[in-house]
């Protein structure tokens, strides 16, 4: 399993995400967003957290526009996995390869705590080592986290079973910290290749540090 | 020429900046306030006298980068 994490200028979770992946027994390589293209033997690209080129428009928006990004788009296209995680999230989604948008924080605030989420769909490769209605615990660190997407778009998500984790409390009733729509707080295209969530599952690999609840999430990706 | 580019949150998408406002003008008793929306504006200087010409391009540069049309709406205005 080979894993090519990108980092942009302000990406600040990369090693955190080579970590999670060295764990699980992959082969990482970071990536720098001046490459054109990536690594030709890759099973996955993960879009790390951080905050690419400040976000100073809006998050992602910039980095849409970074040379490794068409090389990911491509890959994307040709059916490669593609996981976006917090500020890669916000990339996919700015990037059109997944739906929707992520606005401010309803509160305003910057939320870094941790968080229960619901699985709500496993027919993935991302979440196929968790049942549905599992309740797991992951940290959020994030001040653009608003999931909105319109109804009709929510309504398809729905019908292809694209939402994949929603916030809630450890019972697994709907809390929802951010003002997502329907406290929705990972996705997935249609044809499920492109992942994405705020959560990190990356910073929830180790007991001693709160939680490895993130071990069996990221584990789904290397039964391909 | 100078195009003013004024952006919004669609209507129907809660901005959430806008209601705090709102919010803190009600505490002050500014009173007959209905709604407050927040917005942002980006102006360009252009070197160019060519009206369609920069509303093309100001149009395209809303779609590709300047907006996010998922969740917000642009304006654009030229003044010569």
């Amino acid at each position: 399993m080979k894993v090519a994490v990108l980092q942009f200028p302000g990406t600040n979770c990369e090693y955190d995400t080579v970590y999670a992946f060295k764990k699980l027994g992959a082969i990482t390589q970071v990536i720098w967003h001046k490459e054109e293209s990536l690594p030709e033997d890759i099973d996955l690209v993960v879009v790390a957290g951080g905050f690419s080129y400040g976000d100073y428009l809006r998050s992602g928006a910039i980095a849409k526009f970074s040379p490794i990004m068409k090389a990911v788009k491509e890959y994307a296209n040709n059916g490669g996995k593609v996981l976006g995680i917090c500020n890669g999230f916000q990339v996919l989604t700015e990037a059109r390869l997944l739906p929707g948008a992520l606005k401010r924080n309803e509160s305003l605030h910057f939320i870094s705590r941790h968080h229960n989420l619901k699985v709500v769909a496993n027919d993935n490769i991302f979440l196929e080592k968790l049942s549905v209605d599992d309740v797991i615990n992951v940290p959020i660190a994030h001040h653009d986290g608003n999931y909105f997407i319109d109804a009709e778009g929510l309504e398809e998500l729905y019908t292809n079973n694209q939402v994949l984790l929603k916030y809630t409390d450890a019972t697994g009733k709907i809390s929802n910290p951010n003002g997502s729509v329907d406290s929705i707080a990972g996705i997935c295209n249609k044809e499920k290749n492109v992942f994405g969530l705020m959560p990190h599952p990356e910073r929830a690999m180790e007991i001693l540090l709160g939680s490895d609840d993130g071990v069996k999430m990221l584990e789904g990706f290397l039964s391909a | 020429m100078t195009a003013i580019v004024n952006i919004s949150l669609k209507n129907g998408v809660l901005d959430s900046q806008g209601k705090a406002v709102h919010h803190a003008l009600d505490s002050l008793h500014f009173e007959g306030i209905k709604d407050v929306r927040v917005g942002k504006q980006i102006i360009l200087k252009i070197d160019s006298d060519d009206h369609d010409k920069v509303r093309a391009d100001v149009t395209q540069m809303c779609e590709d980068l300047l907006a996010n049309t998922v969740i917000e709406d642009y304006d654009i205005e030229l003044i010569k």
